[in-house]
């Protein structure tokens, strides 16, 4: 598994932004609303327009068509967005995703239709949905934001086996607890650019 | 041949009395659409008096540098409608650019083809034939095309969260977005289709009365008007397709992004 490295990436609105998240590493990534931590994320995927380097095992970004390096980079939006009627349509393979969804709480689902999840199902789905393509790099944006405590646990306890897995792993969290509980490192962000050092969150 | 009845102004004016009766109607039951009714109706008489003067004109002379012009100027509006018609467009210059020129490639095209080959009349852009036949091509695709930028703008910019997710997952642009464009091909192909269906059973259509209304043998017009049906199905097609791929061209990048900072916002 390979590390992420950022080297001065900034948009018109962020960065320039410099770190590295080291293969199994989960570094917590926290801030003020509209700080720049969607951003940031959104930017590390390239699906906004930015300018800078990011590595991932010593294959760069600029190198990649952009749909290939989705592949190896997963980004799970807070916001999730569905394009067909039914779970299943969502996910490549049914056969890969079952024990995944069953791990999240969800065993069933893949034939339920999309319009009757709830937020929280949707959250822990599009986290499913992106793991089964296994990625190696894996940006979270509050991956429990709507989540009760019970399913906070399954999701935090499927990040700390991508962690072992040797994923690298960037999460952004409002909650100071999580970030305590998931990570060693936090990089604090304020007006898109990194707040402090990186610092330990113990 | 020889039917055609020619109107004096008078019968014109005889001919406004209904609109009239419909104005008095609404003062009296103040529905105050009398202005509305009245302006709308001055402007129809004056802006067709003044292109009777000007298509006599321009018939008479027979240039083809005052056609091509008379045609700039068609284009110029319609492309204009086709802007005014969307509630979400391309920002810039693309707005009234990308639209139009979809529209003037396949009317252009279409008229050009239908001229040389069909209509034949000499010389083979004679106005007489071109500017009406241009015209009605002009003005079945742009509605087509604004239909079809409209829904898709519209589509990308509600549906961007599923739109985006595609993107994320490792589609190309054109997967990404392939769902909201077929709608929005749909929706520009609705019109002709479903006006071609009705045509003949539920109206008849206007350019087809006019030649039967001034003699012209019903059979004949008939062969002119499914002419120039097939030539507008066709311009339609051509124009909203093009429209709808260089706009989803514009609306997302080769780095397999939706670009919705090229959409200006919504005015009003």
């Amino acid at each position: 598994m390979s590390a992420l490295r950022l080297k001065r990436l900034a948009t018109q609105l962020i960065g320039p932004i410099s770190f590295d998240v080291a293969a199994g590493e989960c570094l917590a990534l926290m801030g003020a609303s509209g700080a720049g931590k969607s951003l940031l994320l959104r930017a590390i995927v390239d699906l906004d327009p930015s300018t800078g380097d990011v590595i991932v095992g010593g294959r760069a970004r600029r190198d990649m068509p952009a749909s290939e390096w989705r592949k190896l980079v997963a980004l799970v939006p807070a916001e999730s967005g569905w394009w067909a009627d039914r779970v299943s349509d969502h996910f490549p393979a049914k056969f890969a995703a079952t024990e995944l969804l069953a791990q999240l709480g969800l065993a069933g689902c893949l034939e339920w239709d999309v319009a009757r999840l709830s937020t929280g199902e949707r959250q822990r789905l599009a986290l499913a949905r992106a793991l089964c393509r296994r990625p190696e790099v894996l940006l979270l944006d509050e991956p429990t934001a709507s989540l009760d405590d019970h399913a906070t646990a399954l999701v935090e306890d499927l990040i700390r086996e991508c962690c072992r897995d040797g994923m690298a792993l960037l999460l952004v969290t409002h909650d100071r607890r999580q970030a305590e509980r998931m990570t060693k490192r936090l990089l604090r962000i304020s007006d898109g650019k990194i707040a402090q050092p990186a610092e330990s969150s113990q | 041949m020889n039917s055609y009845i020619s109107l004096t102004y008078g019968d014109l004016l005889l001919a406004s009395i209904f609109l009239a009766m419909n104005a008095v109607f609404s003062i009296l039951l103040r529905l105050r659409l009398e202005r509305q009714l009245i302006i709308s109706a001055l402007r129809m008489v004056t802006q067709l008096f003044l292109v009777g003067l000007v298509l006599k004109t321009i018939f008479t002379l027979s240039s083809l540098w005052l056609t091509l012009l008379a045609a700039a100027v068609m284009v110029a509006f319609a492309g204009r409608e086709i802007w005014a018609r969307q509630d979400r467009r391309l920002s810039g210059l693309w707005g009234i650019g990308l639209g139009g020129t979809s529209m003037l490639l396949a009317g252009t095209i279409v008229t050009v083809f239908a001229l040389t080959t069909q209509i034949q009349p000499t010389p083979w852009w004679s106005p007489q034939f071109a500017l009406p036949l241009f015209g009605m091509i002009l003005g079945n695709t742009m509605t087509g095309v604004s239909l079809g930028l409209d829904t898709l703008h519209t589509a990308l910019y509600r549906e961007r969260a599923a739109i985006e997710a595609r993107l994320l997952l490792g589609s190309t642009r054109w997967e990404a977005v392939s769902a909201a464009h077929q709608r929005a091909v749909r929706s520009g192909f609705t019109p002709i289709i479903n006006s071609m269906a009705a045509t003949g059973v539920v109206s008849l259509p206007g350019m087809m009365t006019g030649q039967i209304l001034s003699g012209v043998d019903p059979q004949e017009a008939v062969k002119y008007q499914i002419l120039i049906t097939l030539l507008i199905g066709g311009a339609t097609g051509l124009g909203v397709l093009a429209a709808t791929f260089a706009s989803v061209w514009r609306l997302t990048d080769s780095r397999e992004r939706l670009r919705l900072d090229r959409l200006a916002a919504p005015q009003k």
